[in-house]
């Protein structure tokens, strides 16, 4: 198997391809971010979480037109503006499914399961009705096409570089929301213990809706970066949203750490699987790996331990 | 009400109202071709059968049911498949008496885990046990180690993404994407003319009163009474001696077979298998019928199951864009307002009236044991 390459082509393709494994890396922990802190900490499992990431999506793709037909002179820097649009899209619309419906469901897990999906099944329609079946791709801005030479035989893409350096900003920041903040530490309480926290006067309510909210904020900023590095048609969402789930159940679900952790040893596995044999075999084999840890560790790669 | 009976009377009759519908008044008013598709629709009713075991009585949701509705479905399409190329009806390839998508990707030799699908006993065994086993297997992995409820769900998932990539990559194996098609006879009958629907669809109806009646048993037997117990105080089964692992491995270990031999009679009806019915989104879709249903009512799943495709098939054929929005919206409207499904409905309000107006001359109406606990709790995590 490696007998036709030699040892620096070795080591190249071992880091082009572990490059590549970054990549899917930031995606899946841009989509679990919000997954974790939706599922992790609410313990709301929301299947449509995908289609908010779409959302994002879209969003990114209509500021990229509009930038492109009126302020073509500005378009160097339209995706900073769309990040936020779509932060604010999704997260708005995550405002609005948390009153309409899951605040009803707090008390039965699995039927908001149920409704979620019912939730990115209509989505999906509306996605299609209203931007068609296809996929739709955004135009990069100049500075973002082409790549990086590292070494002779090494490039990196640019918009990947992108991609990461945005992963490392948000998660900064949402490290720093959950555990630093005062919002925080109410999240946090209300997730430990929703009636002390009540008693002490937290209005638990709210702290939900803008839990919920800035999930799928974040998962509206996973689909605008998404944009970046793929195409987005009306079904893209629930393509990632068991490998989403798996991320975050398989790094424990209450710790935003496991999920990073997770998210990047199955990555990295896949994608190095990838090199070996076909991507089809390589996603169940990885897929194997975590359903069969998970079956060996239940409670994921880093349990919080809390009295329950 | 004394609930050690195999059936209340209200059951029974709702039993043979069902029956009188399937067996008379559907083959008589509709057409082959619609009969065919009421056949189609019954294969999933199998599954949502085993779900009212597995999830309503049972609390565990899977949402990976589609996993052994394609086992099954898979085991019978085999055996199908290798009787369809015999050597002669396939001479024309390379490898003449291999199924044709093998010969397609370069396969030469019947693979060995395909031998033993020649022998239709080993098949029908196979429908059963293959799947059977996958759900003892991971059922035992998870509920000794005390993994429940949401966790479940997503593993079961996972499991169910698993196979449909399989079964889509090892397209040499497994007929890939397009899945077995053309599938001719069984045991040399031809499976394909109306006549021979309308037979199986017979044995169909028969087949799935014989899971009727097992459900009712279990629903009835102590078993049924633990699994209840079970989902509601989990814990104070646990310390009442029982082992809670063992129980809901077994409700798991029923919902699978019962879904796959729906499985293995969609593949003899419908004629053709394919990885489109093992992934996640025909998987939920299961999920679905049984909620409509009526997650407590056997006969609701039945009648939940037939009512959801009907309208699927009758929407997608005229406003298509509708559909989607049709199955998302019954979808939240089922969850949030109607918890119990058509059969709650039923329960609380079309019963009662019933009841006044047979039992105005009898003291007080037999409504049997009612169970409407999902309402105000939540199927036990």
């Amino acid at each position: 198997m490696f007998g036709e390459y030699s040892i620096g082509d070795l080591g190249s393709i071992f880091v082009m391809q572990g490059f590549a494994g970054l990549i899917l890396f930031s995606v899946y922990v841009l989509m679990a971010l919000g997954l974790a802190i939706i599922f992790g900490q609410m313990g709301v499992i929301n299947m449509a979480h995908g289609e908010f990431m779409i959302l994002g999506a879209y969003v990114t793709w209509m500021t990229s037109n509009v930038f492109q037909s009126y302020l073509p002179g500005l378009f160097s820097g339209y995706f900073f503006l769309a990040m936020i649009l779509a932060f604010l899209a999704s997260g708005a619309l995550g405002m609005l499914v948390e009153w309409v419906l899951i605040r009803h469901l707090y008390k039965r897990p699995l039927d908001t399961l149920l409704a979620t999906w019912g939730l990115s099944l209509m989505l999906q329609q509306a996605y299609r009705s209203i931007f068609g079946a296809r996929e739709v791709g955004v135009d990069l801005p100049q500075w973002m096409l082409g790549s990086l030479k590292v070494s002779d035989s090494i490039e990196v893409p640019i918009n990947g570089v992108f991609v990461m350096g945005l992963t490392v900003l948000i998660t900064m920041a949402v490290a720093y929301i959950m555990y630093k903040s005062r919002w925080g530490r109410q999240v946090r309480a209300v997730v430990q213990n929703r009636i002390m926290a009540g008693a002490v006067g937290i209005n638990t309510a709210k702290v939900d809706r803008f839990t919920f909210a800035l999930g799928c904020g974040i998962a509206g900023v996973a689909g605008s970066a998404f944009t970046m590095i793929g195409s987005t048609g009306p079904t893209s969402g629930q393509l990632y949203i068991v490998d989403t789930f798996l991320v975050v159940v398989f790094g424990g679900a209450a710790s935003l750490l496991g999920t990073i952790a997770s998210a990047f040893s199955i990555s990295q596995t896949q994608s190095t699987l990838e090199f070996f044999m076909s991507g089809s075999m390589a996603k169940v084999l990885t897929l194997l790996a975590v359903v069969g840890i998970l079956m060996l560790r239940p409670q994921g790669l880093f349990a919080l331990k809390v009295r329950k | 009400m004394n609930d050690n009976r195999f059936t209340t009377r209200s059951e029974l009759i709702g039993i043979l109202v069902l029956a009188a519908l399937l067996v008379v008044v559907l083959p008589l008013c509709l057409d082959v071709f619609r009969l065919n598709l009421v056949a189609k629709y019954l294969t999933y009713a199998f599954v949502a059968l085993g779900l009212v075991i597995c999830w309503g009585y049972g609390g565990i949701l899977s949402l990976g049911q589609g996993v052994f509705f394609g086992l099954g479905g898979y085991c019978m399409a085999m055996f199908l498949k290798l009787e369809a190329s015999s050597v002669a009806n396939t001479k024309i390839q390379s490898t003449p008496g291999i199924p044709d998508f093998m010969d397609w990707n370069q396969i030469t030799s019947l693979p060995l885990f395909w031998q033993p699908f020649h022998s239709l006993t080993f098949t029908i065994a196979a429908v059963i046990l293959v799947p059977g086993l996958f759900a003892l297997i991971i059922g035992a992995a998870m509920f000794k180690r005390r993994v429940g409820g949401t966790y479940f769900a997503i593993i079961t998932q996972a499991v169910a993404a698993i196979l449909t990539i399989l079964i889509v990559g090892q397209q040499g194996y497994t007929g890939g994407i397009n899945g077995m098609t053309d599938l001719r006879t069984l045991k040399g009958w031809d499976i394909r003319p109306d006549h021979a629907k309308v037979v199986l669809y017979f044995f169909e109806v028969g087949l799935l009163f014989v899971c009727i009646f097992i459900a009712q048993f279990i629903r009835h037997s102590k078993l049924g009474r633990i699994l209840v117990a079970m989902r509601d105080q989990e814990d104070r089964v646990r310390f009442s001696g029982y082992s809670v692992a063992n129980f809901k491995i077994f409700a798991f270990c029923v919902g699978a077979v019962f879904a796959a031999i729906g499985g293995a009679m969609f593949a003899l009806q419908v004629g053709f298998m394919s990885p489109s019915f093992v992934g996640i989104v025909p998987s939920i879709e299961m999920v679905i019928y049984t909620a409509v249903g009526g997650r407590l009512s056997i006969l609701g799943a039945v009648y939940g199951t037939m009512l959801v495709n009907f309208a699927k098939t009758s929407l997608s054929e005229s406003f298509p864009e509708l559909w989607l929005f049709g199955l998302g919206g019954l979808f939240i409207a089922v969850v949030l307002a109607f918890p119990n499904g058509l059969a709650g409905i039923w329960q609380d309000h079309v019963q009662p009236r019933i009841d006044r107006l047979i039992s105005s001359r009898k003291p007080k109406s037999e409504s049997g044991w009612t169970d409407n606990s999902v309402a105000d709790g939540a199927p036990a995590e």
